[in-house]
Formats: C-alpha cells, structure tokens, sequence
C-alpha cells in the first residue's frame, strides 16, 4: 500500500507521472488529449470567477439571494456552472453578527464548480489543522481581525456537501452595476479568508 | 481510521503558507496528475470514498512528507494496482523497458466530463426517515471505525445541536469498501466552540460539522447526571 520511494523531489515525481501517463496511454486507459482538454478546463474555465458572478448577482437581486440561501446548488446552476464534482453546494451569508469561515480538515474538499481548484494553503496542513480550533488566529494570518462579539462560524466539509461563503456586500458600492461587483469579489472572501473591508486579500 | 488524515485540531504545523498570484498547477506533472485522476475516476471502478480511504492509509510519514499532488499520484498509482488495472512492476519498470499491451479503448473527453456530471451528486433518492430534526440536541457517538469514516476526532463523544438536514445521502463508511449504500440522513451539526476545546475558546463561535445519522445519538447528559450527583 505504501510500497512508494522515499524521495520527495521534483523532477522525481515529474518523471514518475511522465511514466505513469505513458503507462496508461499504452494500456489505452486514459486519452492525452483528454487530460489535456482536463488541464485546459481547471487552468483556463473554471475558477473563481464563476462564484464572484454567483455573489454579485445575489447582492443586486434579493429574490436571486433568497433561492441561493434556500438551494445554492439550484440557483448556481441556473448561472450554468455545471459542476464535474459530485456534491451539493450550501451559501453561507456573512452579516455584521456572523462570519463563516469554511475548511476541510479530512481531505482538502472544496467548491470546485465555484472557485476552481483550491490555492496551496486551503490544502496545507496548519490550515486544515487549526482552522476549526483557533478560527481567529487562522484569520489574522489573512489580515483579517473579527471583533469579538462577532459569531465566527467554521464549516468542516466532512461530506459530499460544498459550503460557499456570501460575503457581505462592500460599503460604498452602492453606484456599481453587477459587472463591477463581480471585480470586488475575491477568492478568499469566498472560502472566508477575506471580508472585503479593505483589508489584504 | 484514527489516522495521520484527521488534522482537525492538531498543532505544530506552523503558519499558514499563502501564497500571493499563485499558479493554478506549480509544475506541470501537478495538472497531469489532476488530469489523470479525474480521467481515471471516469471509468468507474472506485468511488470518491474508496480513493479518499486509501489516502488515509498511507505510510504518515509519506503523508506528512509529500505535497498534496504527489499523495494524489502514490494513491493513483495504489488504486489502479488494487484493481488489478496495473501492475506495481509495471509502474516501477521505465517506460523504455516495458512491453505494455493495449488492452482497450480509453474514454474521451466529452464521455469523462459526461459520466463525471451523471455522477454529480451523493444524494440518494430515497424516502428514508431522518432519526433527528433540525434543532434537536444530540451527541456525536465516541467511535473509532478501524476502516474509513468521516466523523472527525475532535468531535466524537461532544454535545451538539442539529442545525438542518441536507437529505439522504451515500454513507461512506460502508461506500468506501464497496459493501454497500447505507443511504441515510445527512446533517449539519452544530457544536459551541467550547463544547469542543473548552472554556479558553471564544464563548460566541462555532463548528458545524456534516453527520450522518450513523455518527449520532440522542443527548442523554442530562438523564445520566442526576445518578452522578446521588454519588452511585
């Protein structure tokens, strides 16, 4: 089960997936121009511009945040983000009383449909291990001071559930159309990282 | 499995590595090996909880020593030998070496994206009752399943509140070694930061962990304590 060389370089691993994939297309298990269309779809087509879209379309429209609270997994699809991962997706509104902080502490599960594939440090052990005991250390790494009688809630995706966070719509946005609003939105502010206040991203 | 998987809680990791204007894939092999794991995952001889139990059962000091594409390659490289789909001599024989067989047809792209989506969710629909409700007390059960599970360590044995019931959903402890659906209720359970790690925690937050009706039991704190205090 563990019968893999102990080595942890680079160019190790590349020759070993090099090989592998030469392995596989022999055996005519897997097509290289599919994993190419596969590599192309996650670098270039999904990512977190799918969710900023989500996002900015339910600050603008109240009935649009109502569904997505109620059924995120509906009201993203109508957005035509078809997922390729098997899982339902659950929004989360951060308020001035509540912010939502969400983690994998299993695995690395994340909103794949909405934000792509997820950045180094939501996989990385320090987060994965402390998010759920000291949220508020985990956030002031990010820049990100939560006062203290603000509720900070931690989703653990321990299940074929994906949790998006809605952030809080900036102050002072009041003037921007939904195409401008998409630009506000960050990734982070989205995983939970982030609250759009000004502070770092 | 109690094993090195289950972070939740841990310390001594260090700060949190964030990394500004990061690639999508820092090398290429890491998108070849995304590439190969979604294509793989294509044809259908695993599931998503058979790939995750097998990640869990790595060597923990492979586990800790290796970044998160290469655990993803040694468990591609493990599933495909623990069906028989390749051998552990062919993955160690250089490709110049081997004398490989083409044994079919592999799937195309729009067939992988077409069964992916097929398979898009592990909801079952099914009319099966749910054993709890939304905003009942309960207990997460202190179990230590020898085989894959997804009750987290640090919350086993702690008293908490349903928050909402997301449907019936596949269990994985049982998917995961392919004996079966188990189909039964999923729920976000919530649990008081001090619940958890006690009263240095913040007294306003929380964890909401996923649970299904198998990781749960009724809160029975309160009709065990008046036998304490009569000094049984």
């Amino acid at each position: 089960m563990s019968d893999h060389p102990d080595h942890s370089h680079l160019s190790d691993t590349d020759l070993r997936v090099r090989a592998l994939e030469s392995l596989l297309t022999d055996k005519g298990l897997v097509d290289p121009d599919a994993l190419d269309a596969i590599v192309d779809t996650y670098e270039n087509k999904v990512g977190p511009r799918n969710g900023a879209r989500v996002v900015a379309r339910a600050w603008v429209d109240p009935d649009y945040k109502q569904w997505l609270l109620r059924d995120g997994t509906a009201a993203i699809d109508s957005l035509g983000y078809v997922s390729t991962q098997g899982a339902d997706i659950v929004v989360l509104e951060n308020t001035a009383q509540v912010h939502n902080l969400t983690v994998c502490t299993l695995c690395s599960c994340y909103p794949w449909a909405v934000l792509g594939l997820p950045p180094a440090w939501y996989k990385s052990f320090p987060f994965r291990a402390r998010a759920v005991k000291d949220p508020r250390g985990v956030l002031a790494e990010f820049g990100q001071a939560i006062a203290e009688d603000v509720e900070v809630r931690v989703w653990d995706s321990t299940a074929e559930v994906r949790y998006l966070v809605l952030p809080e719509r900036p102050m002072g946005t009041d003037g921007l159309d939904e195409a401008a609003l998409v630009d506000l939105v960050t990734r982070n502010s989205m995983i939970g990282t982030d609250r759009l206040d000004g502070s770092i991203t | 499995m109690d094993g090195i998987h289950d972070m939740g809680g841990m310390d001594g990791f260090g700060p949190i590595p964030i990394e500004q204007d990061e690639p999508i894939f820092h090398s290429p092999w890491e998108g070849r090996v995304w590439a190969l794991n979604t294509a793989l995952g294509a044809i259908g001889n695993w599931n998503v909880d058979a790939g995750r139990y097998l990640l869990e059962q790595m060597d923990p000091a492979l586990y800790l020593g290796s970044s998160y594409y290469q655990r993803w390659l040694y468990r591609t490289e493990d599933i495909l030998v623990a069906h028989d789909m390749v051998s552990r001599a062919e993955i160690e024989t250089p490709p110049e070496l081997r004398d490989t067989v083409k044994q079919g047809t592999p799937l195309g792209i729009d067939e992988v994206l077409a069964r992916r989506r097929a398979d898009r969710s592990a909801r079952v629909d099914e009319d099966i009752a749910a054993k709890f409700t939304a905003g009942e007390k309960i207990r997460a059960r202190n179990i230590h399943p020898k085989g894959h599970t997804r009750i987290p360590r640090y919350v086993r044995g702690k008293a908490g509140v349903i928050d909402r019931d997301h449907g019936v959903f596949i269990f994985p402890d049982t998917h995961a070694v392919f004996a079966g659906q188990k189909p039964q209720h999923l729920y976000s359970v919530s649990f008081t930061a001090r619940a958890i790690w006690g009263d240095d925690a913040s007294a306003v937050d929380k964890v909401y962990v996923d649970m299904w009706d198998d990781y749960l039991e009724p809160d029975l704190e309160l009709g065990l304590e008046p036998d304490l205090e009569r000094g049984a």
